[in-house]
């Protein structure tokens, strides 16, 4: 996860600020981007993700703040003249051209020999596991072939940074799961700096070594996948990112090792000091999450972990290998859900059935209050 | 019930193509008809009524007129149209809809009242008629043909491919000339040659606007008066009329040749149905 480490920062971007007439896209957006991270952009749509990003490739200009790429100010420096290439939403193939001539595109320029050429636009489609595809028509790619020749025309121009709009969201789920693998280890293979643009917060924890989760124009949380699900800053970004379940609860004191909590349903529980977010107030404490991979159907008597309830299963969604419970909590009419890997000697609970749900105490979220 | 409706249907679709077509079969009959009278039957085969065309000055004259004014106004209206089109297909602007709708309202407008209103416009300006005003005339009818070509043309055209052009280093004069232009010519040919037919047979304007340089269509109407000259103008309105096929026919196939470039459906938002 570390790859990153004393590496030179890539993109660096101050207080940047984005205002469309009356309406502000970013405000004043504070980020720094690693050479070689694979970095991403997580909202949901209308989050301004997609506006940074054109920010970034110099489609658009700040309305104030400072972009930097490499250690350079790119104020004034239009996309054309950026070591940035784009993968765009809709691929933009040129329709007019066959797959040489839309990898060879931006190299027209250069005034390379018609062999240095071939050989470069050559080596890119192998780079995207298209290599003889070189005289196909654009229109008679498929989806999928259209995406990596989007990205080999980005990458046969060595760019310092390849942007990513979207580029995964047109493709059936299947395609759309192998693509972001191969796109990954394509990344990890060349160390160039990724930075995409995503709505599906799978996506961007499967490909991200970083994930800025974005809403309403501001960076709420910038941390890796792991840290995100784990540790996510906000109530807002906890619901995003997964499932959780929310219970209302309050701080009723402290001890040695840690804070009292009283949950509704749950009971009162012993928070250990070292789960418990830096700089919140404990009096602010509204609610607890529990993620449901983090509750537990007891299948037998066995010693189980320390806490656990009596719920009734009001619901099941069997995946084939998992099982999602929608379990009611005892003296109450609030559900949770509870996902659990299927084995072979466990029969999938009946909705009216009773159960005995586990939990620990280290896997409970603090949430204050949020409007 | 449904095999006799479709019988009916077909009968009717039949007549209707008679009473469309048959006149205009006359045209080319007659034409090559050996008699100086216009009457059925036929009496036998010529091709003299054609050489007669190719030995007459004025109407050698006439001719070349149409071509220069047919050419100019095509130009001009593909040029203009070019603009509006670009402009309607990718920026939003107030009182978009009341510029397009002024601009493409000369479709529906009776030429003669647009005929008129030039011609005691150019008079109150003090202007004489000459070629010049036809072209200013014609321009005015043909624009909106060329913005409603265009506009499909240049609405096929993904804005993300110019990004991706400039994305790539290529600079705003390159991508115009590596991306747009190559994707928008067909739909500029076909604009020019829809234009260049409408002005070829356009009457009216001519007509009220020309002033001792007539057009192919005036020349026709004044020589109506002759009966004798009447085969030649038979023969006359034959070439005009295949011309006018082949312009047309190119034109749409040149559109729907970029649309299928674009990857769009050929057939749909064609440009006579949009322009209906």
């Amino acid at each position: 996860m570390n790859e990153t480490n004393g590496s030179a920062p890539m993109i660096e971007l101050e207080k940047t600020v984005k205002r469309f007439g009356t309406f502000t896209a970013l405000h004043g957006i504070d980020a720094t981007v690693q050479e070689g991270e694979f970095f991403s952009l997580l909202g949901p749509s209308g989050c301004g993700k997609t506006t940074l990003l054109r920010l970034i490739a110099g489609f658009e200009n700040p309305t104030s703040g400072s972009i930097r790429i490499a250690g350079h100010d790119m104020r004034g420096i239009p996309a054309n003249k950026r070591p940035t290439n784009m993968v765009f939403q809709s691929y933009a193939i040129f329709p007019h051209l066959n797959v040489a001539q839309n990898v060879g595109y931006g190299l027209k320029r250069r005034h390379l020999s018609r062999r240095e050429m071939a050989r470069e636009v050559g080596e890119a489609l192998e780079m995207v596991d298209m290599a003889g595809y070189e005289r196909r028509a654009a229109h008679e790619l498929s989806g999928g072939q259209r995406q990596r020749v989007a990205l080999a025309r980005a990458l046969v121009m060595r760019p310092k940074v390849v942007l990513l709009d979207e580029p995964l969201s047109a493709l059936d789920k299947k395609l759309r799961e192998q693509m972001q693998r191969e796109l990954r280890d394509l990344q990890r293979s060349i160390g160039i700096t990724f930075v995409l643009v995503t709505h599906d917060q799978e996506e961007a924890l499967i490909m991200s070594d970083r994930i800025a989760v974005m809403f309403e124009g501001r960076i709420a949380q910038m941390a890796t996948p792991e840290e995100l699900y784990r540790r996510p800053a906000s109530r807002r970004v906890a619901s995003f990112i997964g499932v959780m379940n929310f219970l209302p609860a309050r701080a009723t004191g402290e001890t040695q090792t840690g804070l009292v909590v009283q949950i509704e349903s749950l009971g009162e529980v012993v928070l250990p000091s070292h789960t418990i977010p830096a700089g919140l107030r404990v009096d602010d404490i509204r609610e607890v999450g529990i993620r449901p991979e983090m509750l537990t159907v007891i299948f037998d008597d066995a010693p189980g972990p320390r806490h656990s309830f009596e719920g009734q299963v009001s619901g099941n969604s069997y995946y084939g290998d998992m099982t999602y419970y929608d379990v009611v909590l005892p003296g109450s009419e609030r559900t949770v859900t509870i996902s659990m890997r299927n084995t072979a000697n466990r029969a999938v609970v009946r909705p009216g059935n009773p159960v005995r749900v586990g939990w620990s105490a280290e896997s409970i979220l603090l949430f204050r209050q949020e409007d | 019930m449904t095999r006799l409706s479709s019988n009916w249907l077909a009968v009717y679709a039949i007549i209707y193509m008679i009473f469309l077509y048959a006149p205009v079969v006359l045209l080319p009959l007659f034409a090559f008809n050996d008699a100086t009278i216009i009457a059925l039957p036929l009496s036998g085969f010529t091709t003299a009524w054609f050489e007669q065309l190719w030995g007459n000055q004025t109407l050698r004259t006439a001719a070349i007129n149409s071509l220069i004014v047919a050419i100019s106004s095509a130009v001009i209206a593909t040029l203009l149209g070019a603009f509006a089109a670009r402009a309607a297909a990718r920026y939003s602007f107030p009182g978009k809809t009341g510029i397009i709708g002024l601009i493409m309202l000369p479709l529906v407008l009776p030429e003669i009242i647009v005929a008129v209103a030039l011609l005691v416009a150019l008079s109150q300006l003090g202007l004489s008629l000459a070629l010049w005003t036809v072209v200013v005339g014609h321009v005015l009818i043909c624009t909106p043909f060329a913005v409603a070509i265009l506009s499909s043309a240049f609405r096929g055209l993904d804005r993300e491919l110019e990004e991706a052009s400039f994305d790539l280093g290529e600079s705003r004069w390159g991508t115009f000339r590596r991306v747009t232009f190559p994707l928008v010519l067909p739909g500029v040919i076909s604009s020019l040659l829809i234009c260049f037919t409408i002005s070829l047979d356009e009457f009216i304007i001519a007509f009220f606007l020309t002033g001792t340089d007539v057009t192919l269509p005036v020349y026709i109407w004044s020589q109506l008066r002759f009966p004798a000259r009447l085969p030649s103008v038979m023969a006359l309105g034959t070439i005009l009329l295949v011309l006018s096929i082949l312009f047309l026919v190119l034109g749409e196939w040149m559109r729907r040749r970029a649309a299928r470039r674009q990857g769009q459906d050929a057939a749909a938002g064609g440009a006579m149905t949009g322009v209906a």
